[in-house]
């Protein structure tokens, strides 16, 4: 460039100034999300403890927490409800939940439309501790509204099956966000495609395998990340069950805070928050290859 | 052979878009159905096709009752104003569609694509995606598609209307061409009375959901039913002016014109195509009466032609000047009718003889 004065950028702002723009948001993600990342690296390669001799000084050691936590019967079944309720939950029940809540609204006329979409996104905004009280209310073994319906008194769905009990949980609380989602991208769908399939003769499964899928498809992936990196991580459920009976609804999230904050180990929940951290970039990762994939195929 | 007896669509809201219609097409019959846009004609075409159920009446095809058929079981090909083209699938996919939708062998059905692209010029384009080909590309990669799947009938939606002007013309004679060559019925509905007119071999005007006149082009043309069909049809707006029938002669606009003598006295409307006119820079012999005199107020320029605008007291009349004879503006100048080509309206009905 003809102007070679370095102190000024293209926009026309000094270097100084513009480094004065960007610095109020670099200290608050550096202070909020940065440090708290590499602090959790460093304590998970200590034995820091919430009581006691190894609080006031604790010491470096090693690699211990993570072959600790991968050799550690709880945490692989942790690992394994984990996966479940992702799978459960997320990409089985609210994907297609919304999807199919979606679809079946789209040519609604108003009311009915308004209603349910009322509804389904009252789960989604009401906070989380009511709607924990609403579940345990539900699904309470003497006075539960649940058993009152089904006419089976005295079953105690919390405790014989808890980890089915959070998954339907956790379909009813985030749906919201799925039908939202994927109903604005049919509105992408334009109506004559859709016709033109129709008088092809397609059934409802040809029209959505060929002309509203490919249509969606980034749509799909966005949201099927969104949904899974949220429920993978998701805390909520915790107020219901705590992860119990016996660990045996104990995802991720919970384990982290029981071992962590009631059992006092904040090393060796560190440990296990990064081995998540990793889980998570491997997701996210994952879902930008196959986008990076989708684009090329698209545009020759 | 398509039927419509009764045929009604109420949209809610209490919205008739077609109402109480009856229509015959015939076989291999290149139909238009005209009008302008809210008359009920995308409608009309849409319950044909099937993607609207009617509220009432009946939908007959090859003689068949389909009233209760969804759109897939009617045998039609629909060629939409977007042209409806799935991006994701090549030009090959796309034409083959259909066939794909009946099971047809992938092997037939390339075969097949192949075959009806070739006719349409597209052989060369068979691997491209829509997104890489032109407005008129796409239109004729929609137009093999109806093609290929050898349907009963054709419909199209406004199938001229997303090129551009130059296209339309070259689209319009090889969609002509093309329907001749399979005498396939077909109906197009379109709200350009020139493509109507061109294309068609016999076209329903309506407005309100109702047919207001149908005839050959020709038909439509030289006897408009009513003065709104009158408006409607014609490239150059008719001229509608308040008269009155008085002992044989016509007061109209400051002339006095010969009436048919079978006009009985009273007001009527005089309809005059500007093209059925001629202008004429000094009176004209027999007598000031015999034509419109006025002055200049608009001259258009038409390429081969001028439309010149007089004022005639309150009222205004239009007539085309051949190339180089137009007057100035500002000067004086007379209409005068082509005898024979003028058309008397009573309470909005045709009284003039053919």
């Amino acid at each position: 460039m003809s102007r070679a004065d370095p102190a000024v950028s293209p926009a026309g702002l000094g270097r100084r100034r513009a480094v004065g723009f960007m610095l109020p948001a670099l200290v608050l993600i550096g202070v909020f999300l940065v440090f708290p990342a590499l602090w959790t690296i460093y304590l998970g390669l200590t034995d820091y403890r919430l009581t006691g001799l190894a609080a006031a000084d604790p010491h470096v050691v090693g690699a211990a927490n993570f072959t600790e936590a991968l050799g550690d019967d709880r945490f692989r079944s942790s690992l394994w409800l984990t996966v479940q309720y992702v799978l459960g939950s997320a990409v089985v029940g609210q994907a297609v939940l919304g999807f199919a809540l979606a679809w079946t609204l789209r040519n609604r006329p108003g009311p009915v439309k308004r209603i349910t979409e009322g509804l389904v996104l009252l789960a989604w905004i009401l906070p989380s501790s009511v709607v924990a009280f609403l579940w345990i209310a539900l699904l309470d073994r003497d006075e539960g509204t649940l058993n009152a319906i089904l006419h089976t008194p005295g079953t105690a769905w919390l405790l014989d099956h808890p980890m089915s009990s959070i998954i339907v949980f956790n379909v009813w609380r985030g749906t919201a966000f799925s039908m939202m989602l994927y109903g604005a991208a049919l509105e992408n769908v334009p109506p004559s495609h859709l016709e033109t399939a129709r008088l092809a003769g397609a059934s409802t499964v040809q029209q959505l395998r060929d002309v509203v899928l490919p249509r969606i498809r980034g749509h799909v992936l966005t949201n099927l990340l969104l949904i899974s990196l949220w429920t993978f991580n998701d805390f909520t459920a915790f107020q219901i069950t705590a992860g119990g009976p016996e660990g045996r609804s104990e995802i991720l999230p919970m384990y982290i805070y029981n071992v962590a904050l009631s059992g006092g180990r904040l090393g060796f929940g560190a440990a296990i928050s990064f081995l998540v951290l990793l889980i998570n970039l491997v997701f996210a990762f994952a879902y930008l290859r196959i986008l990076r994939g989708r684009r090329e195929v698209v545009v020759p | 052979m398509i039927s419509l007896r009764g045929l009604t669509k109420e949209f809610p809201g209490g919205v008739r878009a077609v109402d109480a219609l009856d229509l015959d097409i015939g076989d291999g019959e290149f139909f238009a159905l005209l009008g302008p846009s809210g008359c009920g004609k995308t409608t009309l075409l849409r319950t044909i096709a099937g993607l609207e159920t009617p509220t009432s009446g009946t939908v007959a095809i090859g003689g068949a009752d389909v009233t209760r058929l969804p759109p897939g079981r009617r045998d039609v090909a629909m060629v939409f104003q977007d042209y409806a083209l799935f991006p994701h699938m090549d030009v090959t996919a796309n034409i083959a569609y259909p066939l794909r939708i009946r099971k047809v062998p992938r092997a037939r059905r390339e075969e097949k694509a192949a075959e009806t692209a070739a006719r349409l010029s597209l052989t060369e384009l068979l691997a491209r995606r829509p997104g890489q080909l032109s407005g008129g590309q796409q239109q004729r990669v929609a137009l093999a598609r109806a093609i290929a799947c050898h349907p009963k009938v054709f419909l199209f939606d406004e199938p001229l209307s997303n090129l551009d002007a130059r296209l339309r013309l070259e689209a319009r004679t090889f969609l002509k061409r093309l329907q001749r060559e399979l005498a396939v019925t077909t109906v197009f509905v379109t709200h350009d009375q020139g493509e109507a007119l061109a294309l068609a071999d016999r076209i329903a005007v309506m407005s309100a959901g109702r047919i207001t006149q149908l005839g050959t082009p020709a038909e439509v043309f030289r006897r408009p039913a009513t003065t709104f069909v009158a408006g409607f049809i014609g490239s150059t707006p008719m001229n509608l002016l308040p008269g009155t029938a008085e002992g044989g002669r016509l007061h109209v606009a400051g002339a006095v014109l010969p009436l048919p003598s079978e006009v009985p006295d009273g007001p009527v409307v005089y309809g005059l195509r500007p093209e059925y006119a001629d202008l004429s820079p000094s009176p004209p012999p027999f007598g000031d009466g015999d034509a419109f005199s006025g002055k200049v107020a608009v001259v258009e320029n038409l390429g081969t032609a001028h439309l010149v605008t007089l004022e005639c007291g309150d009222h205004l009349v239009q007539a085309v000047a051949p190339e180089g004879e137009e007057p100035a503006l500002g000067a004086l100048a007379w209409v005068v009718p082509r005898p024979g080509r003028a058309l008397i309206y009573r309470d909005d009905a045709l009284l003039t003889a053919a």
